[in-house]
């Protein structure tokens, strides 16, 4: 960093994207109908919202613990079949071992494709055209753990050490030997952390899942919701921060641990 | 200990494999009896069909101005939520509080409770709170943005280069003077980065806020679902996925600049 590239010699730049910023604020805080005031206004709202919010409904619990379970194995099982669905198509997602361009080009264009799409919409669509229930969720969380954990595998097998792929074909390997002998050895590592931190998110959306009828602990929140029963939807609420909490702690040791 | 390590990548796969069968075991499969290919296939047909007139009318209701609202939701509301991150960051950034280590503690697990709700929980609330409408969405995004810039902003100023903060303190520098000549001109470009880079997520989440009523184009969406309107989710399908796209490299050749 260089005395002329200081903020104080370029300053007329920055006042200009400022005001481009607080310009497009304005617009989209018009666009959107954006009332502060209402927030505040509004407080006796809140307050009734937050009373009912802070007595949780303990004595609901026994009967929340099922689909919490089942939350968490929809997302387990969601992570491991979508990150075992994403190495091979990562591998093909990369130019260091198929040698065609072509190919990678096909195959990073479908997968930012599918990256795109909201998972809640995902859920939505699928849940109208499979069916409402548990195994919808888990189609859901497979096909979002492949489009999220493809493209940081791929990521992580371009920054791979290439002299041990040197070594395989100057032996006579040929692409499918040195995918399983000179790049998988490298990747397990990166394949497992990013595999929970795969799960991290998952456990995160498969709770709201629910919500529009993919199964587990959603479902419990969004009728509680439409009953009004806000000491339930706060018990709900509760858990799931619990569960976060837990799974989050979990994985970040067992990924300080890898690495 | 030796046969585990001679045989370990069987063991991996074996205790794997219990997993997935202990998981997939007692999940609710009964949706996959109703279902059958012919309609599935179906649905694809009818998918590759979009109703292009859906996409401008003028009328307001429209694909291209539902689109446009997401955009104006995620924006206003990384807005807001950058706004609101700064004092939790200043709050939670160990290398400003010295020997006071309570302080980012305490900053660091309100950022953490504020990260650990899904958006659609907010979504839910602050429709309750304001009203369904846009504004409703704008607020989810902002109080979630809080909790993940926080945290990102936080991690940067705790990683950042304290040569310059000490150059100014040893000419008698103050905390702020130190903050706006040191500080702020170091971190500007990542944060700029990681506020587009959350632009971008806003935006992928404003669009499913609609489920609950919170704006966008989550609305007609889930209406469209709902009815079976297959070729107008569709068009809106394809719109949301060209825009994450086009954001996604718009944001990429700015971020690019910055470096």
């Amino acid at each position: 960093m260089k005395i002329k590239d200081t903020v104080h010699l370029h300053w007329y730049k920055h006042v200009l994207v400022l005001i481009l910023i607080i310009l497009c604020f304005a617009t989209s805080a018009n666009a959107t109908g954006a009332d502060f005031g209402k927030v505040f206004s509004n407080s006796e709202q809140v307050r009734i919202f937050l009373s009912k919010l802070i007595h949780p409904d303990f004595s609901y619990m026994p009967s929340l613990i099922e689909p919490l379970i089942k939350t968490l194995k929809m997302s387990i099982l969601g992570t491991i079949l979508g990150v075992l669905l994403a190495i091979p198509f990562s591998f093909l997602a990369t130019t260091i071992v198929t040698k065609n361009p072509i190919l990678t080009g096909i195959v990073r264009f479908f997968l930012n494709v599918i990256r795109t799409v909201p998972n809640m919409l995902l859920a939505a669509i699928l849940v109208s055209m499979v069916g409402i229930g548990e195994a919808t969720g888990v189609l859901t969380l497979t096909i979002f753990t492949f489009g999220l954990t493809a493209q940081l595998f791929y990521e992580s097998i371009e920054t791979i050490d290439t002299s041990a792929l040197e070594a395989c074909e100057s032996v006579g390997a040929n692409k499918l030997k040195t995918a399983v002998w000179a790049v998988w050895p490298q990747m397990i590592p990166s394949i497992v952390s990013y595999a929970f931190y795969a799960l991290e998110i998952n456990v995160r959306s498969s709770t709201v899942l629910g919500y529009v009828g993919a199964g587990g602990i959603g479902v419990i929140l969004n009728t509680s919701l439409g009953l009004f029963k806000y000491d339930r939807v706060s018990l709900v609420i509760l858990m799931i921060f619990v569960i976060v909490m837990i799974v989050d702690g979990l994985s970040e040791f067992i990924r300080r641990k890898i690495a | 200990m030796t046969l585990f390590k001679k045989h370990s990548g069987l063991c991996t796969f074996l205790v794997l494999a219990f997993i997935v069968v202990i998981c997939a075991y007692d999940l609710d499969y009964s949706a996959l009896d109703t279902f059958s290919w012919g309609t599935f296939l179906d649905t694809l047909k009818q998918l590759m069909k979009p109703d292009f007139s859906y996409f401008y009318d003028g009328s307001g209701e429209d694909v291209l101005s539902l689109i446009l609202l997401t955009i104006a939701i995620a924006f206003a509301g990384t807005v807001i939520g950058t706004i609101l991150a700064i004092p939790f960051t200043l709050l939670s950034a160990r290398n400003l509080w010295g020997k006071h280590s309570i302080v980012p503690r305490i900053g660091k697990f309100i950022l953490d409770v504020l990260r650990s709700f899904p958006e659609l929980i907010y979504a839910i609330i602050f429709v309750k709170v304001v009203g369904p409408g846009p504004f409703a969405g704008v607020m989810a995004i902002g109080i979630h943005q809080i909790g993940m810039l926080g945290k990102l902003f936080a991690e940067e100023m705790e990683k950042m280069n304290e040569d310059a903060v000490e150059a100014c303190r040893s000419v008698g520098a103050n905390s702020v003077q130190t903050m706006f000549y040191a500080r702020i001109p170091q971190l500007m470009p990542i944060y700029s980065s990681l506020i587009l880079n959350h632009f971008e997520i806003g935006v992928r989440s404003a669009s499913t806020l609609g489920l609950v009523g919170a704006g966008g184009i989550g609305a007609p969406l889930i209406f469209a679902i709902q009815a079976r309107n297959w070729d107008k989710v569709s068009i809106i399908l394809l719109s949301v996925i060209v825009t994450v796209y086009l954001l996604d490299i718009f944001t990429g050749v700015i971020r690019k600049k910055l470096k």
